[in-house]
């Protein structure tokens, strides 16, 4: 470890790096998939 | 497996099994993160830096499970043509690569405070940077081949060629001089204390059941998007 840095500053970083990520690719997969099902769904009238 | 052939039958299994994987996967996350943020005593050596495993490890660990996945998912395309296999490989190749660059990230954040640097080109970040690199290129050929329609067999060599780097990527501590530990978790067992141990566990559970989400959204998108095309298709020419 090294002596004098602080590590919440890094470790917050990486928590919100890491969470609003996930929530992106969470929301990006759900809206194109909606999208894609009702581009589909349009077809069949 | 040649049970869910039928994309019918597939998505009568996929409705809904996505809400429960999202739901079940936003709740066991969001638990064991605030775990590991509030509740996991600073570690002896690496002080509140070891926080950053309860991200870096899982996504290290879908990261990899995701080029497996494409690998499994190429072998039944080039041995058994299984006619979900293209879209599920297609469909895994983005939450993988997100895993893998997340990983890399959340490394790098832990590397500045535990070892005074960014980066080094050892062999496990540089194993694990390729690996990235080799789902960038598989993502830009799989959507080039469905454009062009050409034969989905052309990503499924590349992602069972690839494949090769992941076993480079899990003994690379082991075969070089590395600066990055040593695995901790075996299957003969863990060096890690279980104050550490089990909200590691429950967060690789979380994500796995995310990752998990993020491929049968995926699947179900690619699948309606080919489902559309189809129909247009047979319209016009019905129409001409």
């Amino acid at each position: 470890m090294r002596e004098g840095l602080d590590h919440w500053p890094f470790v917050l970083a990486a928590y919100v790096l890491g969470v609003v990520g996930t929530l992106a690719l969470l929301a990006w997969s759900w809206l194109a998939m909606r999208r894609a099902e009702r581009r589909r769904d349009g077809a069949d009238r | 497996m040649h049970g869910f052939a039928n994309p019918a039958r597939f998505l009568r299994v996929a409705r809904p099994l996505t809400p429960w994987l999202l739901g079940m996967g936003l709740a066991i996350t969001g638990g064991a993160l605030w775990w590991g943020l509030t509740q996991v005593p600073a570690e002896r050596l690496q002080g509140d830096s070891v926080r950053i495993l309860f991200l870096h490890v899982p996504a290290a660990w879908l990261g990899m499970g995701g080029w497996m996945v494409i690998a499994g998912v190429s072998l039944a395309e080039i041995v058994w043509r299984h006619p979900l296999a293209a879209i599920a490989g297609r469909a895994a190749a983005v939450p993988g690569a997100f895993f893998a660059a997340l990983c890399l990230a959340t490394g790098s954040l832990w590397g500045r405070p535990a070892w005074g640097t960014w980066w080094i080109w050892d062999g496990r970040l540089t194993s694990m940077l390729v690996l990235l690199f080799l789902y960038l290129g598989y993502i830009a050929l799989a959507q080039a081949t469905a454009r062009e329609g050409a034969s989905s067999r052309i990503p499924a060599i590349f992602g069972l060629v690839g494949v090769i780097n992941v076993p480079v990527i899990h003994y690379s501590v082991l075969w070089w001089y590395s600066i990055h530990q040593p695995p901790s978790l075996t299957t003969g067992g863990s060096a890690m204390a279980p104050a550490f141990l089990y909200p590691l566990l429950i967060a690789t559970l979380g994500f796995s059941c995310l990752f998990g989400a993020a491929v049968l959204m995926r699947m179900r998108a690619l699948l309606a998007e080919a489902q559309a095309e189809a129909r247009l298709r047979r319209r016009a020419r019905e129409g001409a």
